[in-house]
């Protein structure tokens, strides 16, 4: 079983069709990795499907990196 | 040409709405038609049967924020998510500015204009997900050229044409089109409540010299949602028999 952030990196990858290693964890989706703003809506309904959970607008709104990204997943899952 | 897609339609039970549905029905669409009573829903029900098509009536008030979330899940849930959306429903309440209610212009506003964001709200993650999809709004040539006695509704309906534009530039990329049909008069409970004389002087003004069949619109908004509308959006089609010409 991968872990939290392999596959938030993997979700990350896939949707704003970057390379892994450019996936640190404190790049930002819109600065460092070229997303714009309805990526980071993509990439938030992406991490809802893969984690079954719903991330309300306010909180997505926040999640800006890889590292925002699991923290909020740490922070709100089983 | 719309096999096996699921599109779901406002305001469905009569007029305008009627006639789309039955359209996509014909072209092989499954067709999830909205109405805001039971008996209007299984109307929709029967009529797609009786057109031997696939999908069904539900009831559904476009202004209720909570019905609307639960018509989407069990609708998903049975059919799929919608890649096509109608946004048809409408009311009058005309009145003369200076004459019209608070309830008036609210009520117009939230059935006609609210509705549509509510509605594509609704629909576009689905479509997001897709990759694909075709919202198509049902304005007015009222929205276009104005009508004394409909502020409300003509300010709803010009509203509709920016918001589809809006819209349109924030889907683009993802597959996802976005337009209005405006249409002019067309035969339906609501312009048969205008006097005689009124509908007289309004085919005087419409250079094909009738009012519009419901199908007449059913056809455009068919044409939109199938592949032959792919590199068309953010535009209005007006198909009002030439009364405006933009």
């Amino acid at each position: 079983m991968s872990s939290i952030e392999d596959r938030v990196k993997k979700i990350v990858v896939e949707q704003l069709g970057v390379e892994e290693a450019q996936v640190t964890s404190d790049a930002s989706f819109i600065d460092d990795l070229g997303a714009d703003s309805l990526d980071t809506v993509e990439l938030v309904m992406a991490l809802e499907e893969e984690f079954d959970c719903e991330i309300p607008d306010e909180e997505a709104e926040k999640i800006a990196t890889l590292a925002q990204a699991v923290a909020y997943i740490n922070a709100n899952m089983e | 040409m719309l096999t096996g897609k699921i599109a779901l339609v406002t305001g469905a039970s009569r007029g305008i709405g009627k006639a789309i549905a039955l359209d996509l029905v014909a072209n092989g669409a499954v067709v999830i038609g909205t109405a805001t009573s039971e008996s209007g829903a299984q109307a929709i029900t029967d009529y797609i049967a009786a057109a031997g098509g696939k999908g069904k009536g539900m009831a559904l008030n476009v202004i209720d924020p909570e019905q609307i979330a639960s018509v989407m899940s069990a609708m998903t849930a049975e059919f799929g998510a919608p890649t096509i959306l109608v946004n048809n429903a409408g009311i009058t309440r005309d009145n003369l500015l200076m004459r019209m209610k608070d309830d008036e212009w609210d009520d117009i506003i939230q059935t006609n204009l609210s509705s549509v964001y509510r509605m594509s709200k609704a629909c576009v993650r689905g479509m997001m997900k897709a990759k694909q999809g075709r919202i198509i709004n049902i304005a007015s040539v009222v929205g276009v050229m104005g009508n004394a006695g409909q502020t409300n509704y003509a300010a709803a309906k010009a509203g509709i044409i920016g918001f589809a534009k809006s819209l349109a530039r924030e889907v683009g990329s993802r597959g996802i089109t976005v337009n209005t049909v405006a249409p002019g008069f067309i035969d339906t409970d609501m312009t048969r409540n205008l006097p005689d004389e009124q509908r007289v002087a309004l085919t005087q003004q419409i250079p094909l010299s009738r009012l519009g069949a419901p199908e007449d619109i059913a056809k455009a908004v068919t044409f939109l949602a199938s592949d032959g509308g792919a590199y068309i959006t953010g535009q209005t089609i007006n198909v009002n028999g030439g009364m405006v010409m933009v």
